[in-house]
């Protein structure tokens, strides 16, 4: 029995609508018109104990629609869902005891009071012991290198520092799983390393299984051994990096540096994806050995490199092919 | 289940605990509406005070209830559901409330607990300096009979006690009620437009129910503002006899109990249609 299942989950939003300008905002006074909008159209998959687990997709796709039913917060409109043999919604109260969540965007802490207090707070809405908590607190101090931060109101935290306190908030209750919503949104490199080698460490040392969503594909590749794709409410695929590449990140990319400038042959010139002075990037789909030979025989080459399409290429890709197939 | 029970209990009043912490920052708003207070306090008292000297009938109430009813007003008038938390108003605008929903506690009570505190951290505040000057300073400055006077017993003062606890009770049961509507509205400021003109008449915050015209009076008694300023108030000065006061604190605590049901129903409502602002 897996820890997370999700079986044919769909979610409509129903919406207001109103013609713009003033005279559609008077219209609305009167007659409201309403749009449905599937935000999930029959999602399932299934997570086992202990996983790490991306969840990509373009925005609106229903990955944080998703995030919420699992967390008890939003009821699906249909479909089954269980997590730790409850359903969320139902036993709402049980279940958030059990799971952390972290949206990116927003803080769970107490604006105007010292992070410490937010926590000590946190511990007496969850009802954890005293010792129980003051062990995981200073653990997750530790690992988060927040001891600097305990004295000072959430208000004065850079952004960072607050996803970092908000990330050992979330995990003072020592949950067994934590969904992750964007967590590294807006984060300068430093703090995006830092909290996915938090992450990295929680799921290896500590087994806690951990579903997160992210636009940042580095932490996708950093991270996840298996990928969620969503798109338009819908499940694309369901596997590792290594599938999405076969799938749809075809071929490789040749990065050529020049001796000296030169012009580049037309049947060349369209698999150039970028192109800068001397440096040339090509896309190239098949039978790169010889197109390598061209390349040398061609042009007075300085340095070649070869490479995997990066990921938001192969992304980018499977989302305009999926779109035509619609 | 005595300690799951205390345990419960533990995380409502850390709840109630911080957020007196933080109301308790804002001591220049305290500061003013501590002078509003007795500034309108004045008034009202030269304004009723006129009235009853020129009075031709015999009023319904004696002036010492007047003055008892109207400081008690001015003192807890912080108390009155005529407006919502604007923190809780922040989590429906911002999509916070998913995090609300994150606790394992009971939204309601979680609720109840946050407009408690809401409530009574800044009266209790205000009241102080309230308090003193009536009781003392008007004395003082050569004006007794404006003065607050003391409970017209120390059982009306006990059973005043009892029937100001549910009127705090009254107080955040239709507070919370506002924040409910956020489901529906997002924004309450409409509605506590709205309560603002109803809650200060009809609890008898402007003036003392008992002096609006007869026609009125049957309608007045029985609407739950009542119990807000006007039950306990007149339990203080003996406007309603001892033996009416357990009926009267009765009347109060049914409309609590009616307040909660329904408050708490619409959140079960509400739960299965919420939609998450900002995604």
């Amino acid at each position: 029995m897996p820890q997370i299942l999700v079986e044919g989950i769909s979610k409509t939003f129903r919406v207001a609508e109103r013609n713009p300008g003033f005279l559609g905002a008077f219209g609305g006074l009167f007659h409201r018109r309403h749009r449905s909008i599937d935000a999930l159209r029959d999602v399932s998959f299934s997570i086992d104990e202990g996983e790490l687990v991306g969840y990509i997709g373009p925005n609106g796709a229903g990955k944080s629609t998703t995030i919420k039913i699992l967390s008890g917060i939003l009821v699906p409109s249909s479909g089954r869902c269980e997590v730790d043999g409850r359903v969320p919604w139902k036993e709402r109260r049980e279940h958030v005891a059990s799971i952390g969540v972290v949206f990116g965007q927003r803080t769970q802490l107490w604006w105007d009071l010292p992070v410490i207090e937010s926590y000590d707070l946190l511990r007496d809405i969850y009802r954890v012991p005293h010792s129980r908590y003051e062990h995981t607190r200073d653990e997750l101090i530790e690992m988060l290198d927040l001891g600097s931060l305990l004295d000072i109101p959430v208000r004065q935290l850079s952004l960072g520092q607050r996803v970092r306190c908000d990330i050992a908030a979330a995990l003072l209750h020592e949950p067994s799983i934590l969904f992750l919503d964007e967590p590294t949104i807006g984060l300068d490199a430093v703090s995006q390393l830092s909290v996915r080698a938090f992450i990295k460490q929680l799921s290896r040392d500590h087994k806690v299984t951990v579903l997160l969503t992210t636009h940042n594909l580095d932490d996708i590749e950093a991270l996840c051994d298996r990928i969620l794709v969503l798109s338009d409410g819908q499940l694309l695929m369901d596997g590792s990096i290594a599938e999405l590449r076969d799938r749809y990140g075809d071929g490789r990319y040749v990065a050529v540096e020049l001796e000296s400038f030169a012009a580049v042959a037309p049947e060349h010139e369209e698999r150039i994806v970028e192109r800068s002075d001397s440096h040339i990037l090509f896309s190239v789909a098949s039978d790169v050995p010889k197109f390598i030979d061209d390349v040398l025989s061609n042009y007075p080459v300085k340095d070649l490199l070869v490479t995997h399409p990066p990921i938001e290429r192969v992304v980018a890709t499977m989302y305009q092919a999926e779109r035509i197939e619609h | 289940m005595p300690s799951l029970t205390t345990a419960l209990l533990r995380s409502y009043t850390a709840v109630v605990a911080a957020r007196f912490r933080l109301l308790l920052q804002y001591r220049a708003a305290a500061l003013a509406g501590v002078a509003t207070q007795i500034f309108w306090g004045c008034i009202k008292l030269m304004v009723l005070g006129a009235f009853y000297a020129a009075a031709v009938t015999t009023p319904p109430m004696t002036f010492t209830a007047i003055v008892a009813y109207v400081w008690l007003g001015q003192v807890l008038i912080g108390l009155l559901p005529w407006n919502h938390d604007p923190e809780l108003q922040e989590l429906f605008t911002s999509g916070g409330v998913a995090y609300e929903l994150l606790r394992p506690l009971d939204l309601y009570w979680f609720w109840f607990a946050r407009t408690l505190a809401f409530r009574t951290a800044p009266t209790l505040l205000r009241m102080v300096p309230g308090i003193i000057f009536a009781t003392l300073i008007l004395p003082l400055i050569g004006l007794p009979e404006w003065a607050l006077p003391a409970p017209a017993s120390m059982t009306h003062g006990l059973m005043f006690a009892l029937s100001f606890t549910v009127t705090v009770m009254l107080s955040c049961a239709i507070t919370i009620l506002i924040t409910i509507s956020m489901f529906w509205l997002i924004e309450a400021r409409g509605l506590s437009t709205f309560m603002y003109g109803v809650v200060p008449v009809f609890s008898g915050m402007i003036v003392p129910l008992p002096l609006f015209p007869d026609w009125m009076q049957p309608f007045l008694q029985y609407q739950p503002f009542r119990g807000l300023c006007d039950v306990p108030f007149r339990i203080y000065s003996g406007d309603i006899p001892l033996s009416m006061a357990g009926q009267e604190i009765a009347f109060q605590f049914v409309w609590v109990v009616i307040l909660i049901l329904f408050g708490y129903g619409l959140i079960a409502r509400a739960r299965v249609r919420l939609v998450v602002q900002g995604g």
